[in-house]
């Protein structure tokens, strides 16, 4: 399995998780349908021309129902944003596989995980709807809620023992690291360039490569550049994890978050950034760093609030081997490869656990807030937009590309709250990955199905898809693709008492054959040639003549014969060897020889000899050994 | 016969045989496709004067490797690195050499580097984790100043040339498969004890050969070290209790972090307040750097990172001179570690004369510095520099009359260690270079008895040939091997091994296994059939003919079992029966058909024999037909026919049938 990401999209048709009691989201009313004759006021909520499911957000699984789960035998994981259902598909299925990841990955996924669960398990819901679950009421629902699809496959977030127990089965690989599966195939992460331990795979056999590239950057940030070369000489190419944001350029949003940030500051504003708590932060966190003394913000407070914030600041410290060479080349100094140790030593940066505690009695405005989660339903971030969403001077930018800004804001208006959308996301655009496509040159690509077409709002924009000869198969939930590659060779090794028993003969101009037979060993899809056995000498027994009457115990091999026995040069031979009477006569397809003496017919033609001879065992063989001198054995 | 060879650069041949004491142990471990060499290396110091440098030279599949660039720390002239000149007697090594590879940062590991690569001249890529990377220039520098700044010695490579030096440096990741070139890999492994240490594993085609310093396999070493760490804590603990003064003489970089977490946690467990110091400079920014690379320390380390990282220590301060002199109980690391120098020695001094402070030496000494001498037992020094009295120059003496303490470490627990590394590496020859002879000897012994391997012991400047036999890679054709699996089972039996047969193909350096009707469809060559025809006119007993016109359909089944015994049983009735059935002589040939198939059907078992619908028998794939012939019904022919393929058999059958058929049954 490669990946197993988690659609949170599902959230956002969900009523935001407050820390504190909101009197705001409590008094919203609750849904009737015009007729009234669908009343879900309990489940539903209005807000704003928008209804909303006012439970424990849900979160989309990846499919379940198409194959057994318990015969996943590994699970290759790209990066820790494309790991946060493992624990859905690790956890109560019978899986007993093994997950292979990268040691950055797994310790930011699980800081990921860790934090999803505590956004979830610090504010409980008394009550889960379904009610609205049902077909016949889903039906009269309005909006994207009548559309969602699969909603009973939707889940509530998993426990913290669930976490630790998926996480457990996860094996640590380095980059460029070949584990063997099974003996059958190996497998092999390189730098994806996109974040921290972030890979894409190579799986392949000694005949066959696939390469898995998924979430991939060619910009530069912080985690080390992506391995291309590599990727070359792949029969299938499986491509997914392009930018979401094809149109905006990084580096141009980059310059707008701190043009815009630094304007609400200095108007006296807060700023509030919602985000993930590891990856584009810290490159954020780096452009600050440069930005802060240039623009005046010298004294402005900067938190970063998450339940996991310590330890994501500490942890990308100590990763050095998987960073960009700048980053790599600070650590020898020895120096920390991120500036935002010195933004915390300065006091600049500060980080807290979560609004309660510390941070109620430090806090000062106006500041800069960076907290989760980026769908706004559910974490810290659900507190900053109550308690700054009414004033205009505020400002929330969203960098995380993964939510809708309209979407993600609907169950908070009417705001009065600016709004910038500036989304970086690093991750391959179009333009990119056709040239990278040039250069590793693979056989067949397999992509989604969306990539095989402009988006829907921008259907004139044919820029925005793969355009590739052959063109790529395009995939789709639940399709199954049959990957146009057929395997023909496998490993075997010849041990070495076999090899040297060999014979070769050149049969054409560098090209030589030598006719095997051997004990095939197959273990662990490991397969070996030994040399026969000689059998054991034959027990002494009374009835000898029985002995010699025995079948040939084993089969000789069945040897092919090439060639054409050419008539004059036979003829030849037959003389020097006695047989002086041969009768010629030719045929349609070759000719006859009768050896007069003897009143034997061998019959010769272009592909075939036909020995006739009976009652005389000495003389067949004399001559099967005349007409083999002329054929090649293989 | 491929080979690989193994030459020991390193170390002076002088130290061999001597009576040695062994204070630090390092395991090289080769191995090849079921075949490993191990090279057991043992750096040493005591009366033999000598402290190893390691330096290894490997040739495998046609590479040449050098492992670890090690300099001599007890030498002062040009004994102190390496012998270059037996690679290669003029010009650089850069042709030579297809990779240097760097096991840690102790420079008896990597000391003789920049020498190597600026001074002798190689370009070629120096393989190092990035721990190793980060703290070798450092150290080397460190090295420079004091040879060169210090002792104003000349000869010794520059401040640039150990930056040159590192700029060749390639670093390595941990199991990160380095492709070398397109034959030549490297993959390195986790070796423990000090930061960045790796164990190696180089790899050409088949052949691989694995180097390591020290072994973590070693459940043993780890056991005992916990022994020797109780070991120190109590001494330490008993001079502080005392309300003595404790000096650590450490370098910087390696035992002196292990010992500061040790004492640390120590410190907080037992509730001490005696103040622990740590000299500054050098040794700050080597915890530093521990900070940085925990993830290259061990997993308890890294995991408390995040609540506390073992590197910022609470206990143990920055060191002032001043402190010195300060009254009550304290703890100290300075450097060096051999009190050779420096802060560590002005400390000494001020602290040697009371019986109630102690120094513990936590590693080895060269001849000739305090640390040396007084690991001897000698109590007065000398020391260097004089003071003028009144006029009269006075040589310094100092009484020694603190404890000196040495952290021992066991070398029976090492060779466990050893023992235990080739146990799963399941090794077919060991190598055991650098070492105390008898040790070596004993080791040897242990070894070829316990695992039934060659274990050789090759010395200095000699090379040692280690005969590897590989198998050959051969690509399958998919459908001969499915074929072949399947027919084979899915448990083969081990009392009949099935044969299988196939065609090598072998063209522009690729080998190819397929069958050989595909070999001959691959090289477009036209099969050519032989084919031998005999005619047998048998002789069958009539009697049989007449019994089993009546009996053929049952008789068949039963006969395949029996049939030995029916025909003498039947052969008794014979005149009678003849008799009644020479009537029905059209159903005979039939007969003749059933008689030839339930034959041999008996004698030909696990052979394919059947009975196609025209009356011909068919043994696998020859052919038997009966006929009679026009001019005499009674007399009945047979027919054989087979091609190339079934000789054997198509002889052994026309033979046997020649004889006729009763006959072939007695």
């Amino acid at each position: 399995m490669l990946d197993c990401g988690l659609d949170t999209t599902s959230v956002l048709n969900f009523l935001p998780l407050p820390l504190v009691h909101s009197p705001r989201l409590s008094k919203l009313p609750g849904w009737v349908s015009k007729d009234g004759s669908a009343n879900l006021e309990k489940e539903l909520k209005e807000c704003a021309g928008r209804v909303f499911v006012d439970s424990q957000p849900e979160f989309c699984l990846p499919e379940r129902e198409l194959l057994d789960l318990s015969t996943i035998d590994v699970i290759l994981i790209s990066n820790y944003h494309c790991m946060m259902a493992l624990p859905y598909i690790t956890e109560h299925t019978g899986f007993t596989g093994t997950v292979y990841a990268t040691e950055p990955t797994l310790t930011i996924g699980r800081l990921f995980m860790e934090e999803l669960v505590n956004f979830m398990e610090r504010v409980p819901k008394a009550q889960s709807a379904t009610c609205w679950k049902n077909k016949e009421m889903q039906r009269m629902l309005p909006g994207p809620l009548k559309d969602v699809v699969d909603v009973w496959a939707w889940k509530r977030s998993y426990s913290i023992q669930e976490v630790n127990s998926a996480l457990s089965k996860v094996q640590l690989v380095g980059y460029s690291q070949k584990v063997e599966l099974f003996g059958a195939v190996q497998v092999s992460p390189l730098s994806s360039g996109y974040s921290l331990g972030s890979s894409n795979w190579i799986i392949q056999s000694h005949h066959e490569k696939v390469s898995y590239v998924s979430g991939s950057s060619l910009l530069t940030t912080h985690p080390q550049p992506m391995d291309q070369s590599s990727l070359k000489n792949s029969d299938v190419l499986i491509l997914t994890g392009l930018t979401q944001m094809p149109t905006a350029n990084p580096d141009g949003m980059l310059g707008e978050f701190c043009s815009n940030l630094a304007m609400t500051i200095r108007a006296g504003g807060n700023v509030l950034v919602p985000c993930y708590s590891s990856g584009v932060i810290y490159d954020l966190l780096e452009c600050l760093y440069q930005f802060i003394d240039s623009a005046n913000l010298g004294t402005t407070p900067f938190y970063f609030i998450s339940p996991v914030a310590n330890s994501s600041l500490e942890f990308s410290q100590i990763f050095a081997e998987w960073l960009c060479h700048n980053k790599q080349s600070k650590v020898y100094l020895p120096e920390p490869p991120f500036p935002h140790a010195e933004l915390i030593q300065t006091n600049k940066l500060k980080h807290y656990p979560s609004i309660h505690g510390d941070f109620s009695s430090e806090f000062r405005q106006p500041c800069v807030v960076f907290t989760g989660h980026p769908s706004l339903r559910f974490g810290d971030v659900v507190h900053f937009m109550e308690l700054w969403g009414k004033s205009s001077i505020n400002t929330i930018i969203f960098t995380e590309p993964d939510f809708s800004y309209l979407d993600a804001l609907a169950p908070y208006q009417p705001l009065a709250m600016k709004c910038v959308y500036c989304p970086i996301d690093t991750r391959l655009n179009f333009h990119q990955v056709s040239k990278l496509l040039k250069e590793v040159q693979p056989l067949h690509v397999v992509c989604p199905e969306q990539y095989t077409q402009p988006p829907l709002t921008q259907s004139h924009r044919s820029d925005l898809m793969l355009e590739l000869q052959p063109p790529p198969m395009p995939y789709r939930r639940c399709s199954v693709l049959n990957l146009p590659h057929r395997r023909r060779y496998e490993r075997v090794y010849i041990l070495p008492e076999l090899a040297n028993s060999l014979v070769p003969s050149e049969i054409k101009p560098g090209v030589s054959l030598a006719t095997v037979s051997a004990v095939l060993h197959s273990k662990d899809n490991k397969h070996t040639l030994q040399s026969v056995p000689k059998p054991p000498p034959v027990a002494p027994s009374k009835k000898r003549k029985r002995v010699l009457e025995e079948p040939p115990a084993v089969l000789a091999p069945k040897t092919l014969l090439s060639g054409a026995v050419p008539l004059e040069a036979f003829l030849a031979t037959l003389q020097k060897h006695g047989f002086t009477e041969v009768k010629v006569e030719e045929t349609a397809d070759g000719h006859i020889l009768h050896l007069q003496a003897e009143d034997t017919l061998i019959q010769l033609e272009e592909d075939g000899t036909h020995i006739v001879c009976d009652n005389n065992e000495p003389l067949r063989t004399t001559l099967r050994d005349l007409v083999l001198r002329f054929l090649q054995k293989l | 016969m491929p080979e690989i060879k193994v030459t020991p650069l390193g170390e002076s041949g002088a130290g061999r045989g001597a009576q040695l004491h062994t204070i630090y142990v390092f395991i090289y471990v080769y191995m090849c496709i079921n075949m490993c060499i191990s090279v057991y290396s043992c750096v040493y110091v005591g009366a033999g004067q000598d402290v190893g440098r390691s330096c290894i030279l490997v040739s495998i599949g046609g590479k040449n490797i050098m492992l670890d660039c090690g300099m001599h720390m007890g030498y002062n002239d040009d004994r102190r690195f390496p012998d270059f000149s037996y690679i290669t007697q003029n010009g650089r090594l850069t042709e030579f050499l297809d990779c240097v590879i760097i096991s840690h940062f102790h420079l008896d590991h990597c000391g003789a580097l920049p020498f190597m690569s600026e001074m002798v001249g190689y370009d070629g890529p120096i393989y190092m984790t990035h721990p190793t990377k980060a703290i070798c220039p450092i150290l080397l520098e460190d090295f420079r100043k004091i040879t060169v700044d210090k002792k104003g010695e000349t000869n010794f490579f520059t401040s640039q040339m150990i930056k040159d030096c590192m700029k060749k440096v390639v670093p390595l990741n941990l199991h990160q498969t380095v492709q070398v070139d397109d034959e030549l890999e490297i993959k390195a492994y986790y070796a423990g004890h000090v930061l960045g240490a790796a164990m190696v594993q180089i790899k050409v085609g088949s052949e691989s050969v694995v180097y390591t310093v020290k072994s973590t396999y070693a459940t043993t070493i780890r056991d005992s070290k916990r022994c020797r760490e109780r070991d120190f804590l109590k001494k330490v603990h008993e001079s502080i209790e005392r309300g003595g003064k404790v000096l650590i003489p450490v370098f910087a970089l390696g035992r002196a972090q292990e010992l500061c977490i040790l004492l640390e946690t120590f410190w907080e467990r037992m509730n001490l307040k005696a103040p622990i110091y740590f000299s500054t400079g050098l040794t700050e920014k080597a915890n530093h750097y521990y900070k940085l690379f925990i993830t290259w320390t061990n997993q308890k380390i890294r995991k408390t990172f995040v609540q506390r990282n073992m590197f910022e220590f609470k206990h143990i301060k920055a060191f002032d001179r001043s402190y010195a002199d300060n009254p009550g109980p304290m703890v100290v690391f300075a450097t060096p570690g051999m009190l050779h120098a420096g802060q560590s020695l002005q400390i000494f001094k001020k602290w040697a004369g009371h019986e109630k402070n102690m120094v513990i030496m936590p590693g080895y000494c060269v001849q000739g510095t305090i640390g040396h001498k007084i690991l001897n037992g000698q109590r007065k020094l000398e020391l260097e520099g004089s003071v003028c009295v009144s006029q009269l120059e006075v040589k310094l003496q100092l009484e020694v009359k603190l404890q000196v303490e040495y952290m021992s470490f066991s070398a029976h627990a090492d060779a466990k260690g050893i023992m235990q590394l080739i146990r799963m590496a399941e090794p077919r020859n060991v190598l055991l270079v650098h070492g105390e002879a008898v040790k070596m000897e004993f080791l040897k012994g242990k070894i070829e008895q316990e695992f039934s391997i060659d274990c050789h012991m090759p010395a200095n400047g000699e090379t040692a040939t280690v005969q590897t036999n590989p198998s050959v890679p051969v690509d399958i054709s998919l459908n001969l091997l499915k074929r072949e699996m399947a027919l084979g089972g899915p448990l083969p039996d081990p009392k009949r091994p099935r044969t299988m047969h196939g065609t090598l193909i072998m063209k522009d350096n690729s080998l190819k296994l397929v069958s050989s009707e595909q070999a001959l469809k691959d090289l477009g060559l036209n099969e050519h059939q032989l084919r031998f025809t005999c005619r047998v006119f048998s002789v069958f007993s009539p009697v049989l003919l007449q019994v089993f016109s009546v009996f053929s359909p049952v008789l068949l089944q039963v006969f395949s079992v029996f049939s030995p015994v029916l025909l003498q049983v039947f052969s008794v009735f014979s005149p009678v029966l003849l008799q009644v059935f020479s009537v029905f002589s059209p159903v005979l040939l039939q007969v003749q058909v059933y008689l030839t198939l339930s034959l041999l059907l008996s004698l030909l078992k696990g052979f394919s024999v059947q009975l196609l619908p025209d009356g011909t028998v068919m043994v696998e794939s020859i052919l038997i037909k009966v006929s009679s012939s026009p001019e005499d019904p009674d007399s009945k022919t047979l027919l054989l026919s087979w091609s190339y393929q079934d000789e054997d058999l198509g002889s052994f059958l026309s033979s046997l049938l020649k004889k006729g058929l009763p006959a072939a049954l007695c």
